[in-house]
């Protein structure tokens, strides 16, 4: 069986950001698996701007932001192979893939980090009653089909989610001549970026539908319309407020998921929220030696964070390899998810490893909230607190501890990073 | 009397919230944003908006049938539509490389649209 130090799942951002850190950090023998035919992950369909602003400090488009990635890969030598999917990883870290020239191979990891990504959900979509006519994509299939192949998926467009993948393609569509006649957001707000609602929806005229969902799809064998319908506080369609909506295309942008599949049959511990696998600070999974990082961890809006989340990752698994900073695994800390915060990252933090100055926890809010303050408790001791005017789901919130104040947490103890408003509390 | 607005920078996912104060065309105070972009937005926003664009351009002979580009600049947001129409209107020839100016002086505005990303030239195109 073939033996390497370091085995990265996924060529995308996460997969080549962690794999030339962990080069830099002295691993010399890595390798990446990507099943596409080209490194750069979903970045490959991302043609619009907005990318690296905080990373590289210049806005890029998507394909730019991987290119530059790309072009570290290629310097440090970093072997990869294309079209080799993944087809199963062991808890024991060996790696089963399989390509056209070498057929279905094992590969014995000292480590491994899984950067697979994440798939658009469907779900919704799927209870949508009526037939089945040809029109209906999910957003990120048109977006491929439109800045890839250069084919247009429809001329007149509804699309039902308000998902940043369905905001640019709003935008896009409108551009190639299409009409997008609205979009549909279940949710009393959009789960998509502030700045693609002004930009992608605003500058068109396009009308964000909040409230409103599809409740049917029309036509046999080409779709000719959906029925739209606003929805009351229980989320279930009111008839009365049924619409016809003519159209031929639809396009769903109803969230994106962890690519789990091979986490899940690793044995490796998954987080039932964020549906990506349970990490410590340092992006170690509940398995030794294995990290994850980037969307398959949890979904980012931001490549940047990505970037910075990977780098972590790949540096973890390099004083894995090379034996540096491995911490004794009992001594946790585990991070709550309190008051009005859906899901934080990491979910518990190794007493033992906290070797930088400060950790980051990465979380999303359950709700819009306005004029809060961002908190991470230990009992009744306040580690950090941020004013913010404004919270929403769609934007993910960072907090930033001290080490030093983290070691004076006993192990077994929560570490609660919450939301507070005004009147509660000191 | 003085008159506020409330902005949205777009130029990072960040959104920064920015509140303008304007007397007329003059800028009174800019609050709110966390770099120096944001600022520079904020400005143009109230006197001038403009916006990047991104598309893709038909390419002849490619592995794929179009290439990725963009306005190397922001361009005034009325130029929009016009600046579509330049696009669609080409065709380039493979293989495309990322940085290649696929139309100079856009408009006569002075900014060049740019690939932003490669499209090799594809082999035994003919079905030879
Ligand atoms: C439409 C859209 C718009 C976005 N807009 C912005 C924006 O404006 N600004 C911004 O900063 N960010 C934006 N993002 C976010 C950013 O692109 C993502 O956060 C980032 O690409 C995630 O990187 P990743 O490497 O984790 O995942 P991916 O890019 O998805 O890469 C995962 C890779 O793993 C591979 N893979 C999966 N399973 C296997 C397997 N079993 N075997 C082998 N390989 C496998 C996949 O083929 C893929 O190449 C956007 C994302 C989307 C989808
Ligand atoms: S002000 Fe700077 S950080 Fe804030 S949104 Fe604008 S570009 Fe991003």
């Amino acid at each position: 069986m073939k033996e390497v130090d370091l085995v990265v799942i996924g060529g995308g951002p996460a997969g080549m950001a962690a794999a030339v850190k962990a080069k830099e950090k002295g691993v010399q023998d890595v390798l990446i698996l990507e099943r596409e035919n080209s490194l750069g992950g979903i970045l490959n369909q991302c043609i619009h701007n907005g990318f690296g602003l905080h990373y590289f400090g210049e806005e890029l488009t998507g394909l730019e932001y991987a290119a530059r990635f790309i072009d570290k890969v290629h310097r440090m030598n970093i072997p990869y192979c294309l079209e080799t999917m993944v087809l199963n990883i062991g808890s024991d870290k060996t790696v089963t893939a399989v390509n056209s020239t070498e057929g279905v191979f094992t590969i014995k990891a000292k480590s491994i980090i899984l950067a697979m990504g994440c798939r658009e959900r469907t779900r919704g979509a799927l209870n949508i009653p009526g037939t089945r006519p040809s029109g209906i994509y999910t957003a990120g299939t048109a977006q491929k089909y439109v800045n890839i192949y250069g084919y247009m998926p429809g001329k007149s467009v509804v699309i039902l989610g308000s998902g940043d993948i369905g905001l640019i393609m709003a935008r896009r569509l409108t551009l190639e001549g299409a009409e997008v006649k609205m979009v549909c957001e279940l949710l009393p707000y959009s789960s998509g970026l502030t700045r693609n609602i002004v930009q992608c929806l605003d500058d068109y005229n396009i009308p964000l539908k909040l409230n409103h969902t599809v409740v049917a799809v029309h036509g046999k064998e080409r779709l000719e319309g959906v029925t739209v319908a606003e929805v009351d506080q229980n989320r279930k369609p009111i008839p009365e407020t049924a619409e016809f909506v003519p159209c031929d295309t639809l396009l769903l942008s109803v969230g994106l998921i962890p690519e789990n599949e091979l986490s899940r049959d690793a044995g490796i511990e998954l987080d039932p929220v964020t549906s990506g696998p349970v990490v410590d600070a340092r992006m170690e999974t509940s398995v030794e030696g294995i990290f994850a990082c980037g969307n398959v961890a949890h979904v980012h809006d931001l490549v940047d964070n990505v970037s910075n989340e990977s780098e972590l990752a790949g540096e973890s698994a390099a004083e894995y390899i090379l034996g540096i900073n491995v911490p004794d695994r009992s001594e946790t800390i585990v991070v709550k998810a309190g008051n009005g915060i859906r899901y934080t990252v990491p979910q518990l933090i190794r007493k033992q490893s906290l070797s930088r100055d400060t950790v980051k926890i990465f979380f999303r809010v359950a709700d819009v909230y306005r004029n809060v303050r961002l908190a991470a408790r230990c009992g009744n001791n306040i580690l950090v607190e941020r004013k913010r005017i404004k919270v929403t789901p769609g934007e993910m919130e960072t907090l930033e501890l001290k080490s030093q104040d983290l070691r004076e947490i006993n192990a077994g103890e929560e570490l609660v990073i919450e939301l507070r408003t005004d009147g509660e509390g000191h | 009397m003085p008159e506020k607005r409330n902005l949205i920078c777009i130029n990072c996912p960040v959104g920064c919230l920015i509140e303008v104060t304007l007397d007329g065309d003059t800028i009174n105070s800019i609050k709110g944003y966390q770099c120096k972009r944001g600022l520079e937005y904020a400005r143009a926003e109230c006197t001038n908006p403009v916006r990047t664009v991104t598309s893709t351009v038909r390419v002849k002979d490619g592995i794929l049938p179009v290439a990725p580009v963009k306005t190397e600049k922001p361009i005034p947001k009325r130029l929009i539509r016009d600046c579509m129409k330049e696009i669609n209107r080409c065709c380039v020839q493979a293989p495309v490389k990322i940085g290649d100016v696929i139309v100079e002086n856009l408009l006569g505005t002075g900014v060049n649209i740019v690939a932003t990303g490669n499209v090799p030239e594809a082999h035994g195109k003919n079905g030879s």
